[in-house]
């Protein structure tokens, strides 16, 4: 069993560290990323079925924004508060995966 | 006119169901590097104890051209033998006939097999090869997936239930095995998954290969699903025969013991852990230091490898060890590692066998991703299995044992029969850094040298607490003990709790954090 030295790391846990080794599960986990309320991200992966907005819209919250088809489902994807349309990054016909960023919005001064 | 005419017809009728799907299929299996059902049943059970159950059992099916279709034993081989010596229940889905779909028929061969092992309070093991439900029969296919998983569900926790995966499982097929204890898989040769690969691409645009989705060592490493991980057929017979003789065969008896050995393990038991307690070691040399003959098979080997859980015998009696591994994530508890733990410890208290824990963990792993993937309602589920299991329970504290960890790892709170700690053991409600911080942070901040201060704050609680005697002084702990008297007092306190009784209020059953 004594074969060469593995190749130890430094591992925080509270306030110290300790040498051991990673496993593959924990080395491929996802690194939780704050996400911005200006992203309009995809739950789900599925297909654009229909766009109702262009860039530079202002959008009102509860507005729809487009129809994500995915599990034979037509999920409406709604305005989550009034702002303005920076950017879409999407087209109808195609198919995203989970997580894509589809809109990007940016703030309006509402009256 | 003697009977001669209608043995040789028997014996003629046997021949062509026991070849399966034919010459043609059976060459086609042995292509893809697997072996046929039969030899399987044959190379796991002792030789000529072999006996088939339903072997002229036919389909009813009469749509989409089925009335036609002959499938020899509707593709499923079931019957009794005795594995060293042990009486088991077992059937082999034959991926020669018709791909081993599960029709109506074919279900109810495994359910009748399942009912008589239940009956006779013998082990079952199911081999599954199957392309799934067959979709000619419809609804009858559903219907006997869930007339398995009820029996599946009835059997747990009453006979040992093994599911040795040897081809593709896919679909509804897949809870069956999800069921039943214990789970073996084969490099190359076993597939499993919900949904497959061509769905995954058809409806979500994603493509995986069915290796990476849900191959051997995808459900040995990643998910769990699998418990023992193989890299052919013959391995996997083996450690599935090595399983069988440390299990006993129903919950109404104890596992059988054997001649007692010592330890055969070269190293003394005293230099396998380095003193500092940021240095790692394998703990699995501090089993092998305790078992009979050093010996230990590993359940879950890959999977959350910061808990080792598996078996090995003290005097010859099968033990469930349950020990945190320094030697991956520094040995945290974190969700899988909890998961992997609670059931196995279930699985030791249904089967009456004692449970020994190794404890040294410097608490949870900290993280969004842990706390969002429930790293309360998984760290609960050991909590509730130590709390719940009424075997023989003994912990040894062989170092670190901060926080809600110790609470966890089988702490005299849960109900632990015997608390043992080597002189090494730090018994603390958290770590000597994070606690000097927290308690002495006016001291620290205020001083001209905030680092020299910090040190010698630590220092001090490093000499006040982390230590075994904070807890013994409490009676926590019962003995403070030298490393090399561990397999003695393991094997004392076996012997002392021979006749446990513990009462547990009358209930249906609990409600643990699934």
């Amino acid at each position: 069993m004594e074969t060469e030295k593995p190749e130890y790391v430094d591992f925080a846990v509270t306030a110290r560290k300790y040498k051991t080794l990673l496993t593959t599960k924990y080395k491929n986990r996802k690194q939780w990323i704050n996400p911005s309320p200006y992203d309009i991200q995809s739950i789900i992966p599925g297909t654009i079925l229909e766009i109702f907005i262009k860039e530079g819209d202002i959008v009102k919250e509860g507005e729809p924004l487009l129809i994500l088809e995915a599990m034979k489902m037509q999920n409406r994807i709604e305005m989550p508060f009034t702002a303005r349309i920076k950017k879409i990054n999407v087209e109808v016909g195609v198919r995203i995966p989970k997580d894509s960023l589809m809109i990007e919005l940016e703030a309006v001064d509402v009256e | 006119m003697t009977l001669k005419k209608n043995i040789l017809a028997l014996r003629q009728k046997k021949a062509i169901v026991e070849k399966g799907g034919g010459d043609k299929a059976i060459e086609k299996q042995v292509a893809m590097g697997k072996m046929t059902a039969r030899d399987r049943i044959l190379a796991l059970l002792d030789a000529n104890s072999f006996h088939e159950y339903d072997l002229f059992v036919e389909h009813e099916e009469r749509n989409f051209g089925m009335d036609d279709k002959v499938l020899a034993g509707d593709g499923v081989i079931t019957g009794t033998g005795t594995m060293n010596g042990t009486p088991i229940c077992i059937y082999a889905q034959d991926f020669t006939v018709m791909g081993g779909s599960l029709g109506l028929k074919h279900a109810r061969k495994i359910t009748k097999i399942m009912d008589h092992a239940l009956k006779m309070k013998v082990p079952c093991i199911g081999i599954n090869d199957s392309g799934g439900a067959r979709i000619q029969e419809g609804i009858g296919a559903l219907a006997g997936y869930g007339e398995i998983f009820y029996r599946n569900t009835m059997a747990s926790g009453v006979i040992p239930q093994i599911s040795v995966i040897l081809g593709p499982c896919a679909g509804g097929a897949v809870y069956s095995p999800a069921l039943t204890d214990f789970v073996f898989v084969v490099e190359n040769i076993s597939k499993m998954f919900i949904t497959g690969p061509n769905v995954i691409e058809t409806v979500l645009g994603e493509k995986i290969s069915q290796e990476d989705l849900g191959g051997a060592r995808v459900h040995a490493e990643i998910t769990g699903n699998a418990h023992f991980y193989a890299l052919s057929e013959m391995e996997c017979i083996e450690q599935i025969k090595e399983l069988v003789s440390l299990i006993p065969h129903s919950n109404q008896e104890k596992a059988a013991s054997v001649e007692p050995k010592e330890p055969s393990f070269k190293k003394n038991i005293e230099n396998i852990i380095p003193a500092d307690p940021k240095q790692p070691y394998d703990v699995r040399e501090v089993i092998h230091a305790l078992t009979d003959d050093s010996k230990f098979l590993e359940v879950h080997e890959l999977w959350a490898a910061n808990i080792v859980i598996g078996f090995g015998r003290l005097n010859g009696e099968t033990i469930g060890f349950v020990a945190n591994q320094p030697l991956y994530l520094a040995g945290v508890l974190d969700c899988d590692a909890s998961d992997k733990a609670a059931r196995f410890i279930r699985y030791c208290d249904a089967f009456n066998i004692p449970i020994v824990t190794l404890e040294d963990m410097p608490g949870y792993l900290p993280g969004v991703d842990q706390e969002h993937a429930g790293v309360i309602r998984h760290g609960a589920k050991m909590l509730y299995a130590y709390s719940e299991a009424t075997v023989p329970k003994i912990t040894v504290i062989l170092r670190k044992a901060y926080g809600g960890g110790y609470i966890a790892m089988n702490s005299r709170h849960l109900g632990a029969d015997f608390m043992l700690a080597w002189p090494s053991a730090e018994i603390a409600v958290m770590g000597p850094e994070g606690a000097a911080n927290i308690i002495f942070r006016k001291e620290i901040m205020e001083a001209e040298d905030e680092d020299a201060m910090r040190q010698q704050k630590v220092q001090e609680y490093i000499e006040k607490f982390a230590n075994p005697y904070v807890a013994a002084s409490k009676g926590y702990i019962d003995a403070v003990i030298e490393p090399l008297e561990t397999r003695d007092m393991l094997l004392h306190a076996l012997e002392v709790s021979k006749n446990k009784d513990d009462f547990r209020p009358a209930k249906k059953h609990g409600i643990p954090p699934f």
